[in-house]
């Protein structure tokens, strides 16, 4: 017996050699299974991203196994860590550098609120300049949870609709943080 | 060489400099000593360089604000005698809306960041510093913000109501 | 106040400017290179290989400490302190319980002291941990860093232990620590100053000897013990420099000066020393964290705070049911009590070295002024001028064994 685990098949129809499902459902699933995560780690947070990726949590069992550190190539931003006001126009750099599709999880208080620092030096949430489609609770939050919040992710990334960065309104969404939408 | 004590320092110091040093007290057995602007620099390159006194070693400079005095900064350097073990205090007190004293770079390296880091917070003009630019704060920032009168949240935030605060 | 974020900001570097034929390229690594292990940004001029010159920018993680500090009272300061070096959290909370102790004049117990010497040395062996194995993954050898970061997920279970919470611990109340250790955290950490010495001997067998990493790491930027004076430097990396300065010798706090260990000090001040001393230090640690439980047998059991019910909040179930507990939270919470007016400065050994909290106090609630003299920010501004000439690998091994840590950087 081979200890692999095998992903779940999403729901379709089976027969003697053939199995069929829709276009979405099979592209989502392979999506979800290799996650490449850009781990934008500003401080304490990313001290728990090392633990999550080191070898007792172990990210890599859930397809993240290559830390890209170029915008480029990556489809999972991590934001982990205070960002500052002076830090802000580099994060949106480096999303606005990612190629589509791409998804955003807020690690942290300091990412998701601005956390404990309510300060005039400090960007009360990330989710003033870029979209964000996870939020994980925590300052800083346990290596579990941040899995908990790649699982998730991994949820909305299975089911979401191959037209959806087509649509008028992500553009619009995209458009009311001032980014520049090319596709369409 | 006998022992470096706080009443020793300040006999010493008194000898060398007379009037133009004044002691302020010794908090917690760390001797506090002040000075003036002109004087400042002249006194801590003798704090390092005197043979007997030999504090070599900055360990750190800031400011503080006290917006009700008529000298509203005060400069404070912490100096080290490292063969000894013994910390001395040094205060400037400096007034005006942009108050201005000479480097201390010129005695040590190191003071270059700490100086800057003051400008930065408190808006203390260390003239002759090579490089005085903000260093922690943006640069388009228009204020001093570790001054008194201005506040620590972010005035401009419009989804914090005074309302659900109770204030 | 500036009215919304900033705009990405071009500095004006002061440059090398002799290069009549334009041949000098500029370079930008950070804010976010990888290699800086944090918010660090460094423009460089290079000629092919070789930082002619260098700028440091810093400040992208700035969360104005200071400024909320003076919005806290005293015990609401604690998770500020964690933040700073967050890699070694519990040294800033004692550092920072033991200022306010030492203005409030108060007493602490030896067993407590002890308790807060095995915390304190747990974390430094923590901090060290990490710096040395980026070390190593910077100079190609991933596996060193595997094998010793599982045993600081053992330290922190034993953090877990003590305080619940792993990195940002807030561990300890001003006067004492929240709990005592309990039966759990006593045996994990009896268990790990015996499982951690043979991982620390493989640790060392990987690198000590190793050619590879000799090579890379000997001879490059070697500091003078008056180059590092005189920017001010403090911890490892001026002890690598041959200067024996240690705050837990010269000014010794929590009965350090009761323990029987070295100080470890290099020669050359250059990357492979300042590896070896922190390698060495954390040897050192673990003989304290042995000689602390020894003496803790010692003193009589059950003690965990000194008895000073108008500074140490009194535990939460007592608040709940005991009327007189109950009006001293409320005072202390509060902030009804008569504090001295003074001002302190105390420092601690941090693991990158002197972390001072200079503290002026009006009687108030909260502090008038704090000030923390932080050791990466201090040691990390050297690190432009001395690049210059370097070749850019070298940089780079350069600031991993500087060990700066961007949350205290950038306060």
């Amino acid at each position: 017996m081979s200890k692999v685990t095998l992903a779940e098949a999403p729901p379709g129809v089976e027969g003697a050699g053939f199995f069929a499902t829709t276009l979405d459902k099979a592209i989502g699933l392979a999506r979800a299974n290799s996650l490449w995560p850009l781990p934008f780690a500003t401080s304490c947070c990313g001290i728990e991203f090392m633990a999550t990726m080191g070898s007792t949590y172990d990210l890599a069992r859930f397809g993240a196994e290559r830390p890209s550190f170029s915008p480029r190539q990556a489809d999972m931003l991590l934001v982990m860590g205070t960002i500052a006001k002076k830090m802000a126009p580099v994060l949106r750099q480096v999303y606005t550098q990612m190629a589509e599709p791409r998804w955003v999880i807020a690690v942290g208080a300091c990412a998701s609120s601005g956390g404990i620092f309510d300060t005039y030096s400090v960007l009360q949430g990330i989710d003033e300049i870029i979209p964000v489609d996870v939020y994980v609770p925590g300052c800083p939050p346990r290596p579990e949870a941040i899995l908990d919040g790649v699982l998730k992710l991994q949820d909305i990334v299975k089911n979401e609709s191959l037209n959806r960065r087509n649509t008028p309104e992500y553009k619009a969404l995209l458009e009311k943080y001032g980014i520049q939408t090319d596709n369409g | 060489m006998d022992k470096l004590d706080n009443q020793g320092i300040w006999t010493y110091l008194q000898e060398k400099f007379g009037e133009r040093v004044g002691i302020i007290g010794e908090p917690h057995g760390l001797l506090t000593i002040s000075t003036s602007k002109d004087d400042i620099i002249e006194l801590l390159s003798f704090l390092k360089d005197d043979e007997k006194l030999q504090f070599i070693y900055l360990t750190d400079i800031t400011a503080v604000h006290y917006p009700k005095q008529q000298k509203a900064f005060a400069v404070v350097y912490h100096v080290h005698n490292l063969y000894r073990n013994v910390r001395l205090r040094v205060k400037v007190f400096l007034e005006g809306e942009t108050p201005t004293t000479p480097t201390a770079t010129t005695i040590w390296n190191g003071a270059n960041w700490m100086e800057r880091e003051t400008y930065d917070f408190f808006g203390v003009v260390f003239e002759g510093h090579p490089d005085l630019r903000r260093i922690l704060n943006m640069d388009d920032l228009d204020v001093f913000p570790m001054r008194k009168e201005y506040p620590l949240e972010d005035p401009n935030r419009v989804d914090k109501k005074d309302f659900y605060f109770g204030r | 106040m500036s009215k919304s974020i900033s705009k990405i900001t071009h500095n004006n570097p002061v440059f090398y400017d002799n290069d009549p034929q334009d041949e000098l390229i500029t370079l930008n690594i950070g804010p976010t290179h990888p290699a800086t292990h944090g918010v660090f940004q460094n423009v460089c001029q290079i000629d092919g290989e070789r930082i002619v010159s260098g700028v440091s920018t810093i400040g992208y993680i700035h969360r104005a400490f200071e400024k909320i500090a003076e919005h806290r009272p005293f015990y609401q300061i604690t998770p500020l302190t964690d933040r700073l070096n967050y890699c070694s959290s519990p040294i800033n909370n004692m550092g920072w319980h033991m200022t306010v102790e030492k203005l409030l004049n108060i007493e602490i117990p030896k067993r407590v002291q002890y308790m807060r010497v095995i915390v304190m040395e747990l974390a430094r062996i923590a901090d060290h941990i990490i710096c040395n194995g980026i070390l190593g993954v910077d100079t190609g050898a991933f596996s060193g860093f595997l094998y010793v970061m599982q045993e600081r997920e053992f330290i922190y279970e034993i953090f877990e232990e003590i305080c619940g919470a792993r990195l940002t611990t807030n561990i300890g109340r001003i006067g004492g620590f929240e709990r005592d250790f309990n039966e759990v955290a006593f045996r994990k950490i009896k268990e790990f100053i015996k499982r951690y010495p043979p991982v620390l001997e493989e640790f060392e067998e990987l690198f000590v000897r190793n050619r590879i990493f000799i090579e890379r790491t000997s001879g490059v930027a070697a500091v003078t013990p008056e180059q590092a004076l005189s920017y001010s430097w403090s911890g490892p990396i001026l002890r690598a420099t041959g200067v024996d300065y240690d705050v837990r010798v010269v000014d010794p706090y929590c009965s350090y000066e009761e323990f029987d260990f070295e100080v470890p000090v290099g020669t050359s001040g250059d990357v492979y020393d300042r590896f070896m001393v922190r390698n060495a230090e954390m040897w050192q640690s673990l003989r304290i964290i042995g000689q602390a439980l020894e003496k803790i047998e010692k003193e009589p059991q059950g003690i965990f705070h000194a008895d000073v019910p108008e500074f140490y909040l009194p535990p939460k179930e007592q608040v709940y049911n005991n009327m007189e507990a109950l009006i001293y939270h409320f005072k202390i919470v509060m902030g009804e009590w008569e504090t001295p007016k003074s001002e302190v400065y105390h420092a601690v050994e941090g693991a990158n070295g002197e972390l001072g909290f200079y503290l002026i106090h009006d009687g108030g609630r909260t502090p008038y002024r704090l000030h923390f003299r932080r050791p990466s920010f201090v040691n990390y501004q050297m690190f432009a001028p001395m690049s210059s000439g370097m070749l850019i690998s070298d940089a780079i091994i350069n600031m991993s064994s500087l060990n700066v840590i961007a949350g205290e950087l950038d306060a």
